[in-house]
């Protein structure tokens, strides 16, 4: 598939020039082409921030929500159609601070969903302050003497509560993210990508050539299904991984609901079952 | 004594008064007693004092009596909690430890005959047995329930509940023949096959006839009734019955269930659906369906969390940051809360906007046999469209209302809490942002042409004009009909928004009009001035936490007549 099938023509797009948004965009049209997903058959729902405007930029359907919320629509989306594929996206500050309740839990749930999250560690929209994943120190208009709460590891967090596959990426390498991206959504269970892109506008410190500098991939032989390396991994600082960590096969939440139990017909097509409904209330009378 | 009986049983959180309320009224319902039962609790799993109401009548009888005739104690302190209920003609029952001082009582050793029996938890069966004897129960009709109650456990429990029940029930009779007690209410043959159910199942029926197939909710008294209702159903109905994190997931899994095509509802307290505000606005631009069953109780902050109260009508009216239409319903009888929440899925998916279900505490919890709840004969009505390749989730019709369809078909469908142009996408084009507030408000007229109109109960030529809403229904009614005054009408509203247009007629005709609300400050009396211009001569509050009693409404409707 032609990945030129997303194209929206001439559209005003709201990022600055040499946002790392515009190569997560590339990114992720290049991912749906290579696994010949058509703009209908997926949904991708965002949150707030510059982040979440990315469905507006390519074709697809999306439900573009509120600031935090990209994740509860998303599992509700999966489950009333679970043909659709489900993408949930949007920044670190959206995800991990505002959602980060939703992050928690929805992975513990494990639906059939990806969450990509733009990690930039600041926050653009709201011009310049720190976001959960920002480094110790970073000074910003409101942390003026620079961070001083811990960065908020999202990898360590997602292998610890459950997510069935957690991955990091950065854009600085597009190929490498398709990769990712592609073994993400793939992936039946809830799936983490922490997607690391610069702020050419806020962040001065987390550039192209830092990312570049203080990442490196998982090796070769690295095998992501053994939980306590994978947690090991994680916790590392100095230089931060990229690629798969961990990945656990296991039930989703659609797969696990009772409401699939015994009719696999997807929720949007079901009609009452009248008869049953008359059957209970005359059950009731001798209750 | 008479044939309308209200007997409060009252102990401790955990002491098994709920299961002598539910052998009993069940009892009475299959020997064909009109019953009806409310319980006032408090916030903990075991202590304190709680009581229930279970009124039998020769009637139907569907609402709260302050009047007690026969008290059950089942703990110390038990008549001192309810002593503002409790007067000369008070047959207290009980154990003489269980007494306050200064009372006169009927001694019955329940927990020393069930002891005689082998256990102290045969002490509620003996009390049934007792109560059931006064009340004129066939004593079949009682061994048949316990029978089958017991079934599953065994001979040996089946049997010592029965001689449980027959020792109780000897002592009522016998207090009957002495005539201690003197009770006359027919029975109704008819009622055997009523319904029993409270309102809580009443809204989870209503829930499933009018289409849910989707719950997202986190628990808060007194809303939770509804989700483990449609939680215990799921597999039956396929349900997608989901605990959510916090109300905030829950209201937006709720939406975004809508967006792909469920058809979704929450259910929450007033303090979660602060939690839930975002999202009523989120529905509004979005232009989502929407379905909120919000169980009142006292507030602000956590307030009395077992209690009552219908103190949330004008926040829910204002829920939500911007201008976007709304509509809310209260229902005020079993009937209204299942046929008022099939309503509501029906509202929410044909004018795509967030309905609000006002229920409260005691509507939830109170009980009384209801003839029958009609399944519709025909599927319900859905209103989203199949999408073709040019499909504009938000395309500028006539009526505001955009075709709605969902993702899957040929067309691409989307939304966003931005503002946005008619495909959905996000603008901040100030023309295209008038031509969007006009065409959600426009869904204000399609609403009104089928608002639920106000019941009417009273003579046409009333002078007095009683204004209620949602669960006060059956007290002013009774209190209404029984107050003495012929010249005395009662206007019940199930719809609180948008208000009806015959509201202001029925309000210009009375002479005199009083408005009855359980909270502080005449809320929906504020609603129908503004609507209206019409103000109130009385207004009839109560905000203590418990529902009115229809005798208080009684004698409030006849001070400064």
């Amino acid at each position: 598939m032609d990945k030129k099938i997303f194209d929206m023509g001439p559209i005003d797009i709201a990022w600055c020039p040499g946002c790392g948004d515009y190569g997560i965009l590339n990114a992720v049209k290049q991912t749906m082409a290579e696994l010949e997903i058509p703009p209908e058959r997926f949904v991708i729902v965002s949150g707030i921030g510059q982040a979440a405007k990315l469905p507006h930029y390519m074709k697809s359907n999306f439900f573009n929500g509120l600031h935090g919320r990209a994740i509860p629509p998303a599992t509700a989306i999966k489950i009333t159609n679970p043909d659709l594929v489900v993408i949930a996206e949007s920044g670190d500050g959206d995800i991990y601070g505002e959602g980060g309740n939703h992050f928690l839990h929805a992975m513990r749930r494990n639906p059939d969903i990806t969450v990509i999250v733009h990690d930039n560690m600041v926050y653009g929209l709201t011009k310049g302050q720190a976001s959960p994943t920002s480094r110790e120190g970073f000074k910003t208009p409101v942390q003026v003497e620079g961070v001083i709460l811990k960065p908020f590891n999202p990898i360590a967090v997602a292998i610890a509560n459950g997510a069935s596959f957690v991955a990091r990426a950065s854009i600085t390498d597009i190929p490498g993210t398709v990769k990712i991206l592609k073994a993400a959504i793939q992936h039946k269970g809830f799936s983490l990508v922490d997607l690391f892109q610069p702020c050419v506008t806020f962040n001065k410190l987390n550039t192209y050539q830092w990312f570049k500098d203080n990442t490196y991939y998982l090796e070769d032989s690295y095998d992501p299904h053994n939980k306590v390396e994978a947690f090991k991994r994680a916790l590392e600082e100095d230089k931060l991984p990229l690629g798969i960590f961990y990945v656990e096969e296991r039930k989703t939440f659609e797969e696990n609901n009772m409401a699939y139990e015994e009719d696999k017909t997807p929720l949007y097509k079901r009609n009452v079952d009248l008869k049953k409904l008359s059957n209970l209330i005359d059950s009731m009378r001798k209750d | 004594m008479k044939d309308d009986l209200s007997v409060v049983l009252c102990g401790e959180a955990g002491q098994g008064i709920q299961t002598v309320e539910r052998f009993l009224t069940r009892v009475l319902k299959f020997d064909g007693f009109n019953v009806y039962a409310t319980k006032e609790y408090m916030s903990r799993v075991r202590g304190g004092f709680n009581s229930t109401e279970i009124r039998v009548s020769s009637k139907n009888v569907k609402a709260f009596v302050n009047r007690i005739d026969i008290l059950v104690t089942l703990k110390k302190g038990a008549v001192n909690h309810l002593k503002d209920r409790v007067d000369d003609h008070t047959v207290i029952l009980g154990e003489a430890s269980n007494v306050d001082d200064g009372y006169k009582f009927i001694e019955v050793p329940f927990t020393k005959i069930a002891t005689e029996i082998g256990d102290r938890i045969f002490s509620n069966t003996v009390a049934v047995g007792t109560l059931s004897a006064i009340i004129g129960v066939d004593f079949k009709t009682l061994e048949k329930y316990l029978e089958e109650f017991f079934s599953r456990k065994g001979k040996d429990v089946v049997d010592k509940n029965i001689q449980a029940a027959k020792r109780g029930f000897e002592i009522g009779e016998g207090l009957v023949k002495e005539g201690k007690i003197k009770v006359e209410i027919k029975k109704d043959p008819n009622v055997k096959d009523d319904l029993l159910i409270d309102g809580a199942s009443a809204i989870g029926l209503g829930a499933i006839a009018g289409g849910c197939n989707f719950i997202s909710s986190y628990p808060m008294t007194p809303s939770t009734g509804i989700l483990t209702f449609l939680a215990e159903h799921a597999k039956e109905f396929g349900i997608v019955a989901e605990q959510a994190e916090d109300e905030i997931s829950a209201v937006n899994m709720a939406i975004g269930a809508w967006y792909a095509g469920s058809r979704a509802m929450v259910t929450t307290a007033g303090g979660g659906f602060a939690l839930m505000v975002e999202g009523m606005s989120l529905a509004g631009m979005i232009e989502s369906p929407l379905v909120v069953n919000l169980g009142q109780r006292p507030a602000p902050a956590t307030g009395l969390p077992t209690r009552t109260e219908q103190g949330d009508l004008l926040f829910a009216l204002y829920s939500g940051h911007g201008e976007f239409p709304k509509i809310l319903l209260a229902p005020g009888t079993l009937e209204d809360a299942f046929y008022l929440t099939q309503k509501a899925f029906y509202f929410a998916d044909k004018f795509q906007v967030p309905v609000i279900i006002l229920s409260d505490q005691y509507l939830v919890d109170s009980y009384y046999n209801i003839s029958n709840l009609e399944v519709p004969k025909v599927q319900p009505q859905k209103f989203i469209v199949e999408t073709t390749k040019d499909y504009k989730r938000y395309q500028l019709v006539e009526n505001g209302i955009s075709p709605r369809g969902i993702p899957g078909g040929e067309g691409l469908v989307d939304v966003d809490s931005d503002e946005h142009d008619e495909s959905g996408h996000i603008t901040e084009d100030l023309d295209i942002r008038v031509k969007m507030v006009e065409k959600r408000l426009k869904k204000f007229d399609a609403i009104r042409a089928e608002i639920i109109p106000p019941e009417f109960i009273g003579p046409k030529d009333y002078q007095t004009l009683v204004v209620g809403w949602g669960s006060t229904y059956p007290m002013i009614r009774e209190a209404v009909e029984n107050v003495g005054d012929k010249k005395m009408a009662f206007l019940y509203f199930k719809q609180v928004y948008p208000i009806h247009p015959d509201a202001k007629k029925y309000l210009q005709s009375a002479k005199k009009r009083i408005i009855i609300e359980n909270n502080a400050t005449s809320q929906f009396g504020q609603l129908l001035k503004l609507e209206t211009g019409i103000d109130f001569d009385k207004k009839i509050l109560k905000y203590n936490g418990m529902p009115f009693s229809v005798e208080e409404l009684i004698s409030r409707l006849k001070e400064g007549r």
